[in-house]
Protein backbone atom coordinates (compact mmCIF):
# COMPACT_ATOMS: atom_id res chain seq x y z
CA UNK A 1 0.00 0.00 0.00
CA UNK A 2 2.86 2.35 0.83
CA UNK A 3 6.04 1.91 -1.14
CA UNK A 4 8.94 4.19 -0.39
CA UNK A 5 11.97 3.87 -2.63
CA UNK A 6 15.29 5.58 -1.97
CA UNK A 7 13.61 8.69 -0.62
CA UNK A 8 16.12 11.49 -0.08
CA UNK A 9 15.69 15.11 0.94
CA UNK A 10 18.44 17.69 1.01
CA UNK A 11 18.11 21.23 2.29
CA UNK A 12 21.15 22.89 0.75
CA UNK A 13 24.18 21.00 2.02
CA UNK A 14 22.18 19.36 4.82
CA UNK A 15 20.76 15.91 4.18
CA UNK A 16 17.58 15.56 6.23
CA UNK A 17 16.53 12.19 4.83
CA UNK A 18 19.12 9.92 3.33
CA UNK A 19 18.01 7.11 1.02
CA UNK A 20 15.14 5.59 2.99
CA UNK A 21 13.26 2.63 1.50
CA UNK A 22 10.49 0.51 2.97
CA UNK A 23 7.01 -0.81 2.27
CA UNK A 24 3.97 -0.92 4.52
CA UNK A 25 1.20 -3.41 3.81
CA UNK A 26 -2.45 -3.39 4.81
CA UNK A 27 -2.81 -4.35 8.45
CA UNK A 28 0.58 -3.04 9.43
CA UNK A 29 1.19 -0.19 11.84
CA UNK A 30 4.66 1.18 11.30
CA UNK A 31 6.12 3.35 14.02
CA UNK A 32 8.80 5.89 13.18
CA UNK A 33 11.03 6.30 16.18
CA UNK A 34 13.85 8.70 16.49
CA UNK A 35 15.25 11.70 18.25
CA UNK A 36 14.00 15.17 17.33
CA UNK A 37 15.38 16.30 14.00
CA UNK A 38 16.09 12.76 12.82
CA UNK A 39 14.00 13.15 9.68
CA UNK A 40 10.74 11.50 10.76
CA UNK A 41 8.53 14.45 9.89
CA UNK A 42 10.43 15.24 6.70
CA UNK A 43 9.89 11.66 5.53
CA UNK A 44 6.19 11.95 6.27
CA UNK A 45 5.99 15.28 4.46
CA UNK A 46 7.47 13.67 1.36
CA UNK A 47 5.14 10.66 1.54
CA UNK A 48 2.12 12.93 1.79
CA UNK A 49 3.27 15.10 -1.08
CA UNK A 50 3.85 18.28 0.91
CA UNK A 51 7.58 18.29 0.17
CA UNK A 52 9.07 17.23 -3.13
CA UNK A 53 11.83 14.66 -2.59
CA UNK A 54 15.33 15.47 -3.84
CA UNK A 55 15.56 11.89 -5.05
CA UNK A 56 13.53 8.71 -4.83
CA UNK A 57 9.79 8.27 -4.82
CA UNK A 58 6.79 7.35 -2.73
CA UNK A 59 3.96 5.31 -4.20
CA UNK A 60 0.60 5.15 -2.43
CA UNK A 61 -1.76 2.37 -3.56
CA UNK A 62 -0.13 2.42 -7.00
CA UNK A 63 -0.15 6.22 -7.41
CA UNK A 64 3.16 8.05 -7.40
CA UNK A 65 3.00 11.07 -5.10
CA UNK A 66 5.18 13.21 -7.38
CA UNK A 67 3.62 12.29 -10.72
CA UNK A 68 -0.03 11.93 -9.77
CA UNK A 69 -0.29 13.86 -6.51
CA UNK A 70 -4.05 14.31 -6.44
CA UNK A 71 -4.79 10.60 -6.91
CA UNK A 72 -2.18 9.68 -4.29
CA UNK A 73 -3.52 12.24 -1.81
CA UNK A 74 -7.02 10.78 -2.17
CA UNK A 75 -5.81 7.49 -0.71
CA UNK A 76 -4.30 9.19 2.32
CA UNK A 77 -5.34 10.77 5.54
CA UNK A 78 -2.65 12.92 7.10
CA UNK A 79 -2.26 14.44 10.53
CA UNK A 80 0.59 16.94 10.28
CA UNK A 81 2.82 17.64 13.25
CA UNK A 82 1.06 19.85 15.78
CA UNK A 83 -2.37 19.04 14.29
CA UNK A 84 -2.90 22.37 12.54
CA UNK A 85 -6.50 23.45 11.88
CA UNK A 86 -8.11 26.76 10.99
CA UNK A 87 -8.48 28.46 14.38
CA UNK A 88 -11.56 30.53 13.59
CA UNK A 89 -13.57 27.54 12.35
CA UNK A 90 -15.53 25.20 14.58
CA UNK A 91 -14.89 21.44 14.40
CA UNK A 92 -18.19 21.10 12.55
CA UNK A 93 -17.47 23.69 9.85
CA UNK A 94 -13.89 22.47 9.57
CA UNK A 95 -14.87 18.83 9.10
CA UNK A 96 -17.60 19.92 6.69
CA UNK A 97 -14.96 21.72 4.62
CA UNK A 98 -12.75 18.61 4.64
CA UNK A 99 -15.71 16.41 3.64
CA UNK A 100 -16.58 18.67 0.73
CA UNK A 101 -13.05 19.00 -0.53
CA UNK A 102 -12.78 15.21 -0.34
CA UNK A 103 -15.77 15.11 -2.67
CA UNK A 104 -18.58 14.17 -0.28
CA UNK A 105 -21.83 16.09 -0.26
CA UNK A 106 -25.28 15.93 1.27
CA UNK A 107 -26.19 12.80 3.22
CA UNK A 108 -22.90 11.10 2.41
CA UNK A 109 -20.92 14.02 3.84
CA UNK A 110 -23.03 14.01 6.96
CA UNK A 111 -22.59 10.28 7.41
CA UNK A 112 -18.78 10.52 7.05
CA UNK A 113 -18.65 13.47 9.45
CA UNK A 114 -20.79 11.74 12.07
CA UNK A 115 -18.58 8.66 11.87
CA UNK A 116 -15.38 10.67 12.31
CA UNK A 117 -16.90 12.72 15.13
CA UNK A 118 -18.04 9.58 16.95
CA UNK A 119 -14.67 7.86 16.56
CA UNK A 120 -12.79 10.83 18.00
CA UNK A 121 -15.48 11.77 20.54
CA UNK A 122 -15.83 15.37 19.48
CA UNK A 123 -19.58 15.63 20.08
CA UNK A 124 -19.25 18.04 22.98
CA UNK A 125 -17.18 20.71 21.25
CA UNK A 126 -18.63 20.82 17.74
CA UNK A 127 -19.74 24.43 17.89
CA UNK A 128 -16.72 25.95 19.63
CA UNK A 129 -14.05 27.76 17.62
CA UNK A 130 -11.04 25.46 17.32
CA UNK A 131 -8.74 28.12 18.81
CA UNK A 132 -10.61 27.86 22.12
CA UNK A 133 -10.23 24.08 22.36
CA UNK A 134 -7.75 22.29 24.61
CA UNK A 135 -4.70 20.64 23.11
CA UNK A 136 -6.29 17.21 23.39
CA UNK A 137 -9.41 18.25 21.49
CA UNK A 138 -7.35 20.01 18.82
CA UNK A 139 -5.40 16.82 18.29
CA UNK A 140 -8.63 14.86 18.00
CA UNK A 141 -9.98 17.34 15.44
CA UNK A 142 -6.80 16.67 13.45
CA UNK A 143 -7.28 12.92 13.72
CA UNK A 144 -10.96 13.23 12.77
CA UNK A 145 -9.98 15.21 9.70
CA UNK A 146 -7.43 12.57 8.69
CA UNK A 147 -9.78 9.61 8.87
CA UNK A 148 -12.94 11.35 7.65
CA UNK A 149 -12.80 9.81 4.17
CA UNK A 150 -11.92 6.37 5.55
CA UNK A 151 -8.57 6.33 3.75
CA UNK A 152 -6.60 3.21 2.96
CA UNK A 153 -3.44 4.87 4.23
CA UNK A 154 -3.09 6.92 7.40
CA UNK A 155 -0.04 9.02 8.16
CA UNK A 156 -0.09 10.39 11.70
CA UNK A 157 2.73 12.63 12.89
CA UNK A 158 2.87 12.40 16.69
CA UNK A 159 -0.82 11.58 17.14
CA UNK A 160 -0.68 11.47 20.94
CA UNK A 161 1.65 14.38 21.62
CA UNK A 162 0.22 16.63 24.31
CA UNK A 163 -2.59 14.29 25.31
CA UNK A 164 -3.19 13.13 28.86
CA UNK A 165 -2.81 9.41 29.61
CA UNK A 166 -6.52 8.70 29.11
CA UNK A 167 -6.62 10.49 25.80
CA UNK A 168 -3.45 8.71 24.70
CA UNK A 169 -5.10 5.44 25.51
CA UNK A 170 -8.16 6.38 23.45
CA UNK A 171 -6.16 7.44 20.41
CA UNK A 172 -4.09 4.24 20.60
CA UNK A 173 -7.26 2.17 20.83
CA UNK A 174 -8.60 4.02 17.82
CA UNK A 175 -5.45 3.27 15.83
CA UNK A 176 -5.60 -0.37 16.81
CA UNK A 177 -9.25 -0.77 15.82
CA UNK A 178 -8.48 0.68 12.40
CA UNK A 179 -5.23 -1.18 11.95
CA UNK A 180 -6.57 -4.35 10.32
CA UNK A 181 -7.97 -2.63 7.22
CA UNK A 182 -5.43 0.15 6.70
CA UNK A 183 -1.74 0.77 6.30
CA UNK A 184 -0.73 3.17 9.05
CA UNK A 185 2.45 5.08 9.77
CA UNK A 186 2.80 6.94 13.04
CA UNK A 187 5.75 8.86 14.37
CA UNK A 188 6.49 9.14 18.02
CA UNK A 189 9.26 9.51 20.48
CA UNK A 190 7.39 7.57 23.09
CA UNK A 191 8.75 4.04 23.27
CA UNK A 192 5.75 2.75 25.19
CA UNK A 193 3.61 3.82 22.23
CA UNK A 194 5.56 1.61 19.85
CA UNK A 195 4.97 -1.29 22.20
CA UNK A 196 1.30 -0.44 22.50
CA UNK A 197 0.24 0.05 18.88
CA UNK A 198 2.95 -0.75 16.34
CA UNK A 199 3.37 -4.05 14.56
CA UNK A 200 6.70 -2.81 13.32
CA UNK A 201 9.12 -0.15 14.43
CA UNK A 202 11.74 1.72 12.51
CA UNK A 203 14.39 3.73 14.26
CA UNK A 204 15.54 6.73 12.27
CA UNK A 205 18.63 8.72 13.15
CA UNK A 206 20.29 11.41 11.09
CA UNK A 207 18.04 10.69 8.15
CA UNK A 208 18.79 6.97 7.95
CA UNK A 209 16.96 3.84 9.01
CA UNK A 210 19.20 2.35 11.68
CA UNK A 211 16.91 -0.42 12.90
CA UNK A 212 13.77 -2.05 11.54
CA UNK A 213 11.75 -4.85 13.09
CA UNK A 214 8.91 -5.75 15.40
CA UNK A 215 9.09 -4.08 18.81
CA UNK A 216 10.04 -7.49 20.28
CA UNK A 217 12.88 -7.94 17.79
CA UNK A 218 14.20 -4.50 18.62
CA UNK A 219 13.94 -5.15 22.33
CA UNK A 220 15.92 -8.35 21.82
CA UNK A 221 18.88 -6.23 20.80
CA UNK A 222 18.98 -4.84 24.30
CA UNK A 223 21.70 -5.87 26.72
CA UNK A 224 18.85 -6.64 29.08
CA UNK A 225 17.21 -9.16 26.77
CA UNK A 226 16.63 -12.39 28.74
CA UNK A 227 18.33 -11.08 31.83
CA UNK A 228 16.94 -12.47 35.04
CA UNK A 229 16.17 -10.21 37.91
CA UNK A 230 16.39 -11.96 41.21
CA UNK A 231 15.59 -10.56 44.63
CA UNK A 232 16.48 -12.71 47.63
CA UNK A 233 14.62 -12.20 50.87
CA UNK A 234 17.43 -13.41 53.09
CA UNK A 235 20.12 -11.56 51.20
CA UNK A 236 22.36 -14.58 50.60
CA UNK A 237 26.00 -13.57 50.89
CA UNK A 238 27.59 -15.82 48.34
CA UNK A 239 24.76 -15.60 45.80
CA UNK A 240 26.75 -13.52 43.33
CA UNK A 241 29.67 -15.90 43.21
CA UNK A 242 27.40 -18.95 42.95
CA UNK A 243 25.45 -17.40 40.09
CA UNK A 244 28.61 -16.48 38.23
CA UNK A 245 29.67 -20.15 38.29
CA UNK A 246 26.64 -21.06 36.15
CA UNK A 247 27.77 -21.74 32.55
CA UNK A 248 25.15 -19.47 30.96
CA UNK A 249 25.89 -16.44 33.10
CA UNK A 250 28.42 -13.78 32.11
CA UNK A 251 27.81 -11.09 34.69
CA UNK A 252 25.87 -10.34 37.82
CA UNK A 253 25.11 -6.78 38.84
CA UNK A 254 23.45 -5.64 42.02
CA UNK A 255 20.66 -3.14 41.32
CA UNK A 256 18.66 -0.80 43.48
CA UNK A 257 15.74 1.04 41.95
CA UNK A 258 12.07 1.79 42.48
CA UNK A 259 11.33 -1.94 42.61
CA UNK A 260 13.76 -2.43 45.48
CA UNK A 261 17.13 -4.14 45.54
CA UNK A 262 18.09 -7.25 43.67
CA UNK A 263 20.54 -8.89 41.31
CA UNK A 264 20.56 -8.56 37.55
CA UNK A 265 21.91 -11.73 35.96
CA UNK A 266 23.15 -11.32 32.39
CA UNK A 267 23.07 -14.36 30.07
CA UNK A 268 25.75 -15.39 27.59
CA UNK A 269 24.72 -14.40 24.01
CA UNK A 270 21.20 -13.51 25.06
CA UNK A 271 20.15 -17.13 25.64
CA UNK A 272 17.51 -18.05 28.17
CA UNK A 273 18.97 -18.77 31.61
CA UNK A 274 15.90 -18.75 33.78
CA UNK A 275 15.93 -22.57 34.14
CA UNK A 276 19.54 -22.63 35.33
CA UNK A 277 18.95 -19.82 37.77
CA UNK A 278 15.85 -21.37 39.28
CA UNK A 279 17.62 -24.74 39.62
CA UNK A 280 20.40 -23.04 41.53
CA UNK A 281 17.92 -21.20 43.73
CA UNK A 282 16.27 -24.48 44.60
CA UNK A 283 19.49 -26.41 45.36
CA UNK A 284 20.99 -23.55 47.38
CA UNK A 285 17.67 -23.08 49.21
CA UNK A 286 17.59 -19.36 48.87
CA UNK A 287 14.46 -17.59 49.89
CA UNK A 288 13.20 -15.80 46.77
CA UNK A 289 11.30 -12.51 47.00
CA UNK A 290 11.05 -12.00 43.23
CA UNK A 291 12.29 -13.65 40.06
CA UNK A 292 11.55 -12.20 36.62
CA UNK A 293 12.85 -12.49 33.07
CA UNK A 294 13.27 -9.18 31.27
CA UNK A 295 12.47 -9.04 27.58
CA UNK A 296 14.73 -6.13 26.89
CA UNK A 297 14.58 -2.41 27.15
CA UNK A 298 13.48 -0.51 24.07
CA UNK A 299 14.74 2.76 25.47
CA UNK A 300 18.21 1.29 25.88
CA UNK A 301 18.21 -0.01 22.30
CA UNK A 302 16.96 3.35 21.14
CA UNK A 303 19.70 5.19 23.03
CA UNK A 304 22.45 2.86 21.87
CA UNK A 305 21.44 2.94 18.23
CA UNK A 306 20.73 6.63 17.95
CA UNK A 307 23.80 7.83 19.78
CA UNK A 308 26.13 5.43 17.99
CA UNK A 309 24.91 6.49 14.54
CA UNK B 1 -13.47 23.38 -10.41
CA UNK B 2 -15.30 21.74 -7.53
CA UNK B 3 -12.39 22.18 -5.14
CA UNK B 4 -11.93 25.82 -6.21
CA UNK B 5 -15.56 26.43 -5.24
CA UNK B 6 -15.15 24.66 -1.88
CA UNK B 7 -12.00 26.67 -1.07
CA UNK B 8 -13.72 29.86 -2.24
CA UNK B 9 -16.63 29.28 0.13
CA UNK B 10 -14.40 28.47 3.10
CA UNK B 11 -12.19 31.52 2.55
CA UNK B 12 -15.09 33.89 2.06
CA UNK B 13 -16.78 32.58 5.20
CA UNK B 14 -13.52 33.02 7.12
CA UNK B 15 -13.55 36.76 6.40
CA UNK B 16 -16.90 37.00 8.11
CA UNK B 17 -15.89 34.72 10.99
CA UNK B 18 -13.66 37.49 12.36
CA UNK B 19 -14.33 41.20 12.81
CA UNK B 20 -11.99 41.84 9.85
CA UNK B 21 -14.83 41.82 7.33
CA UNK B 22 -16.93 44.35 9.20
CA UNK B 23 -14.02 46.61 10.07
CA UNK B 24 -12.88 46.55 6.47
CA UNK B 25 -16.29 47.33 5.03
CA UNK B 26 -17.05 50.10 7.52
CA UNK B 27 -13.66 51.78 7.07
CA UNK B 28 -13.91 51.45 3.32
CA UNK B 29 -17.35 53.07 3.21
CA UNK B 30 -16.51 55.82 5.71
CA UNK B 31 -13.30 56.72 3.95
CA UNK B 32 -14.88 56.59 0.52
CA UNK B 33 -17.59 58.94 1.76
CA UNK B 34 -15.25 61.33 3.52
CA UNK B 35 -12.91 61.58 0.58
CA UNK B 36 -15.70 62.03 -1.92
CA UNK B 37 -17.65 64.67 -0.02
CA UNK B 38 -14.85 66.68 1.57
CA UNK B 39 -11.74 66.31 -0.55
CA UNK B 40 -13.61 65.59 -3.74
CA UNK B 41 -15.99 68.57 -3.49
CA UNK B 42 -18.84 66.33 -4.54
CA UNK B 43 -21.53 68.99 -4.10
CA UNK B 44 -19.55 72.09 -5.01
CA UNK B 45 -18.68 70.70 -8.41
CA UNK B 46 -22.34 70.77 -9.34
CA UNK B 47 -21.98 67.83 -11.69
CA UNK B 48 -24.06 64.70 -11.56
CA UNK B 49 -21.32 62.11 -11.81
CA UNK B 50 -19.23 59.91 -9.54
CA UNK B 51 -15.85 61.13 -10.77
CA UNK B 52 -14.71 62.36 -7.30
CA UNK B 53 -15.84 59.08 -5.77
CA UNK B 54 -13.90 56.86 -8.16
CA UNK B 55 -10.80 59.03 -8.38
CA UNK B 56 -9.95 58.19 -4.77
CA UNK B 57 -10.30 54.44 -5.23
CA UNK B 58 -6.65 53.76 -6.13
CA UNK B 59 -5.55 55.48 -2.91
CA UNK B 60 -8.16 53.75 -0.80
CA UNK B 61 -7.15 50.41 -2.22
CA UNK B 62 -3.53 51.18 -1.58
CA UNK B 63 -4.23 51.25 2.16
CA UNK B 64 -7.01 48.71 2.47
CA UNK B 65 -6.36 45.96 -0.06
CA UNK B 66 -2.97 44.95 1.40
CA UNK B 67 -4.80 44.42 4.69
CA UNK B 68 -7.17 42.08 2.93
CA UNK B 69 -4.46 40.21 1.04
CA UNK B 70 -1.80 39.93 3.73
CA UNK B 71 -3.38 36.99 5.49
CA UNK B 72 -4.05 34.87 2.41
CA UNK B 73 -0.89 32.75 2.57
CA UNK B 74 1.24 34.09 5.39
CA UNK B 75 -1.42 33.11 7.91
CA UNK B 76 -1.53 29.57 6.55
CA UNK B 77 2.23 29.31 6.79
CA UNK B 78 2.42 30.78 10.25
CA UNK B 79 -0.25 28.51 11.74
CA UNK B 80 1.00 25.46 9.83
CA UNK B 81 -2.38 24.87 8.20
CA UNK B 82 -0.64 25.12 4.84
CA UNK B 83 0.62 21.60 5.40
CA UNK B 84 -2.92 20.39 5.89
CA UNK B 85 -4.24 22.50 3.02
CA UNK B 86 -1.69 21.41 0.45
CA UNK B 87 -1.90 17.72 1.31
CA UNK B 88 -5.60 17.70 0.48
CA UNK B 89 -6.38 16.29 -2.96
CA UNK B 90 -6.48 19.67 -4.71
CA UNK B 91 -4.35 21.23 -7.44
CA UNK B 92 -2.17 24.25 -6.75
CA UNK B 93 -4.21 26.20 -9.31
CA UNK B 94 -7.42 25.48 -7.40
CA UNK B 95 -5.78 26.54 -4.12
CA UNK B 96 -4.44 29.83 -5.49
CA UNK B 97 -7.57 30.63 -7.47
CA UNK B 98 -9.99 29.74 -4.67
CA UNK B 99 -8.23 32.02 -2.22
CA UNK B 100 -7.85 34.87 -4.68
CA UNK B 101 -11.45 34.72 -5.87
CA UNK B 102 -12.71 34.76 -2.28
CA UNK B 103 -10.71 37.89 -1.50
CA UNK B 104 -11.81 39.47 -4.75
CA UNK B 105 -15.45 38.63 -4.12
CA UNK B 106 -15.11 40.18 -0.68
CA UNK B 107 -13.71 43.41 -2.11
CA UNK B 108 -16.57 43.25 -4.60
CA UNK B 109 -19.04 43.09 -1.73
CA UNK B 110 -17.44 46.15 -0.14
CA UNK B 111 -17.56 47.95 -3.48
CA UNK B 112 -21.19 47.01 -4.07
CA UNK B 113 -22.10 48.44 -0.68
CA UNK B 114 -21.18 51.89 -1.99
CA UNK B 115 -24.47 51.83 -3.94
CA UNK B 116 -25.90 54.73 -1.87
CA UNK B 117 -23.48 57.03 -3.72
CA UNK B 118 -24.99 55.90 -6.99
CA UNK B 119 -28.51 56.40 -5.61
CA UNK B 120 -27.58 59.85 -4.30
CA UNK B 121 -26.20 61.03 -7.59
CA UNK B 122 -29.22 59.68 -9.43
CA UNK B 123 -31.50 61.47 -6.98
CA UNK B 124 -29.67 64.76 -7.36
CA UNK B 125 -29.30 64.71 -11.10
CA UNK B 126 -29.14 62.45 -14.09
CA UNK B 127 -25.67 61.00 -14.45
CA UNK B 128 -24.51 58.84 -17.31
CA UNK B 129 -25.09 55.46 -15.70
CA UNK B 130 -23.06 53.75 -18.42
CA UNK B 131 -20.03 55.66 -17.21
CA UNK B 132 -20.84 54.76 -13.61
CA UNK B 133 -21.12 51.08 -14.50
CA UNK B 134 -17.86 51.18 -16.44
CA UNK B 135 -16.18 52.87 -13.48
CA UNK B 136 -17.45 50.21 -11.10
CA UNK B 137 -16.09 47.51 -13.40
CA UNK B 138 -12.78 49.35 -13.67
CA UNK B 139 -12.57 49.75 -9.90
CA UNK B 140 -13.32 46.06 -9.40
CA UNK B 141 -10.63 45.08 -11.91
CA UNK B 142 -8.14 47.33 -10.18
CA UNK B 143 -9.02 45.84 -6.79
CA UNK B 144 -8.33 42.42 -8.32
CA UNK B 145 -4.91 43.55 -9.49
CA UNK B 146 -4.02 44.93 -6.04
CA UNK B 147 -5.19 41.66 -4.53
CA UNK B 148 -3.19 39.50 -6.91
CA UNK B 149 -0.07 41.48 -6.02
CA UNK B 150 -0.91 41.13 -2.33
CA UNK B 151 -1.62 37.40 -2.56
CA UNK B 152 1.69 36.84 -4.30
CA UNK B 153 3.64 38.81 -1.70
CA UNK B 154 1.79 37.14 1.16
CA UNK B 155 3.18 33.83 -0.10
CA UNK B 156 6.68 35.22 0.45
CA UNK B 157 6.57 35.70 4.20
CA UNK B 158 5.07 34.29 7.36
CA UNK B 159 4.81 37.77 8.77
CA UNK B 160 1.59 39.56 7.94
CA UNK B 161 2.99 43.00 8.73
CA UNK B 162 5.83 42.52 6.28
CA UNK B 163 3.33 41.28 3.71
CA UNK B 164 1.22 44.39 4.28
CA UNK B 165 4.09 46.86 3.96
CA UNK B 166 5.63 45.17 0.91
CA UNK B 167 2.28 44.91 -0.83
CA UNK B 168 1.53 48.56 -0.17
CA UNK B 169 4.95 49.53 -1.52
CA UNK B 170 4.66 47.45 -4.70
CA UNK B 171 1.10 48.61 -5.27
CA UNK B 172 2.19 52.20 -4.75
CA UNK B 173 4.77 51.76 -7.47
CA UNK B 174 2.17 50.28 -9.81
CA UNK B 175 -0.25 53.07 -9.02
CA UNK B 176 2.07 55.98 -9.62
CA UNK B 177 4.21 54.44 -12.36
CA UNK B 178 2.66 56.75 -14.94
CA UNK B 179 2.86 59.91 -12.85
CA UNK B 180 5.55 62.54 -12.61
CA UNK B 181 6.87 61.02 -9.34
CA UNK B 182 8.33 58.06 -11.18
CA UNK B 183 8.72 59.50 -14.66
CA UNK B 184 10.47 62.64 -13.42
CA UNK B 185 12.99 60.41 -11.74
CA UNK B 186 13.62 58.49 -14.94
CA UNK B 187 13.56 61.32 -17.45
CA UNK B 188 16.94 62.54 -18.55
CA UNK B 189 18.78 59.27 -18.31
CA UNK B 190 16.50 56.34 -19.07
CA UNK B 191 15.82 55.61 -22.74
CA UNK B 192 12.43 56.59 -24.07
CA UNK B 193 11.08 53.03 -24.60
CA UNK B 194 11.87 52.15 -20.97
CA UNK B 195 10.01 55.21 -19.73
CA UNK B 196 7.04 54.42 -21.91
CA UNK B 197 7.00 50.80 -20.74
CA UNK B 198 7.09 51.80 -17.10
CA UNK B 199 4.42 54.43 -17.62
CA UNK B 200 2.20 51.80 -19.20
CA UNK B 201 2.39 49.74 -16.00
CA UNK B 202 0.42 52.35 -14.16
CA UNK B 203 -2.83 51.28 -12.55
CA UNK B 204 -3.80 54.94 -12.48
CA UNK B 205 -3.47 55.48 -16.22
CA UNK B 206 -5.56 52.44 -17.07
CA UNK B 207 -8.07 53.11 -14.35
CA UNK B 208 -8.67 56.74 -15.32
CA UNK B 209 -9.16 55.62 -18.90
CA UNK B 210 -11.97 53.35 -17.77
CA UNK B 211 -13.47 55.95 -15.40
CA UNK B 212 -13.91 58.26 -18.38
CA UNK B 213 -16.52 55.78 -19.46
CA UNK B 214 -14.78 53.75 -22.12
CA UNK B 215 -13.82 50.20 -21.34
CA UNK B 216 -11.02 49.83 -23.82
CA UNK B 217 -10.10 46.22 -24.43
CA UNK B 218 -6.46 47.13 -23.81
CA UNK B 219 -7.18 48.39 -20.29
CA UNK B 220 -9.20 45.30 -19.45
CA UNK B 221 -6.47 43.08 -20.88
CA UNK B 222 -3.90 45.00 -18.85
CA UNK B 223 -5.65 44.33 -15.53
CA UNK B 224 -6.40 40.74 -16.49
CA UNK B 225 -2.76 40.11 -17.32
CA UNK B 226 -1.55 41.72 -14.08
CA UNK B 227 -3.89 39.40 -12.18
CA UNK B 228 -2.86 36.36 -14.22
CA UNK B 229 0.84 37.07 -13.94
CA UNK B 230 0.84 37.64 -10.20
CA UNK B 231 -1.33 34.60 -9.52
CA UNK B 232 1.03 32.50 -11.58
CA UNK B 233 3.96 33.85 -9.56
CA UNK B 234 1.88 33.23 -6.43
CA UNK B 235 1.53 29.53 -7.26
CA UNK B 236 5.25 29.17 -7.89
CA UNK B 237 6.16 31.03 -4.69
CA UNK B 238 3.81 28.96 -2.56
CA UNK B 239 5.42 25.83 -3.90
CA UNK B 240 8.92 27.17 -3.24
CA UNK B 241 8.35 28.66 0.17
CA UNK B 242 5.71 26.43 1.75
CA UNK B 243 8.11 24.40 3.84
CA UNK B 244 10.30 27.23 5.16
Amino acid sequence: MIEVKHLTKKFGPFTAVDDISFTVKRGEVLGFLGPNGAGKSTTMKMITGFLAPTAGRAVICGDDVTNSPIAAKRHMGYLPEGAPAYPDMTPRTFLDFIAQIRGFSGAKAKERMDKAIALTQLEGVLEQPIETLSKGFKRRVGVAQALLHDPEVLILDEPTDGLDPNQKHEVRNLIQTMASEKAIIISTHLLEEVDAVCSRAMIIAQGRVVADGTPAQLAARSRHHNTVRLALAGGAIDAEAALLRLPGVVAVEPVTDSEGTGLLIFPRNGQSIVAEVSDLVRTARWEVAALRVERGRLDEVFRNITTAA
Amino acid sequence: MHSTAVIFRRELASYFATPLAYVFIVIFLVMAGTLTFFLGNFFERGQADLQPFFSFHPWLYLVLIPALAMRLWSDERKSGTIELFLTLPISMAAAVLGKFLAAWAFSGIALALTFPFWITVNYLGSPDNGVVLASYIGSFLMAGSFLAVGACISALTKNQVIAFVLTAAVCFFFTVAGSSIVLGFLQGWAPEPVIRTIASFSFLTHFSAIVRGVIDLRDAVYFASVIGLFLFANAILVDLKKAD
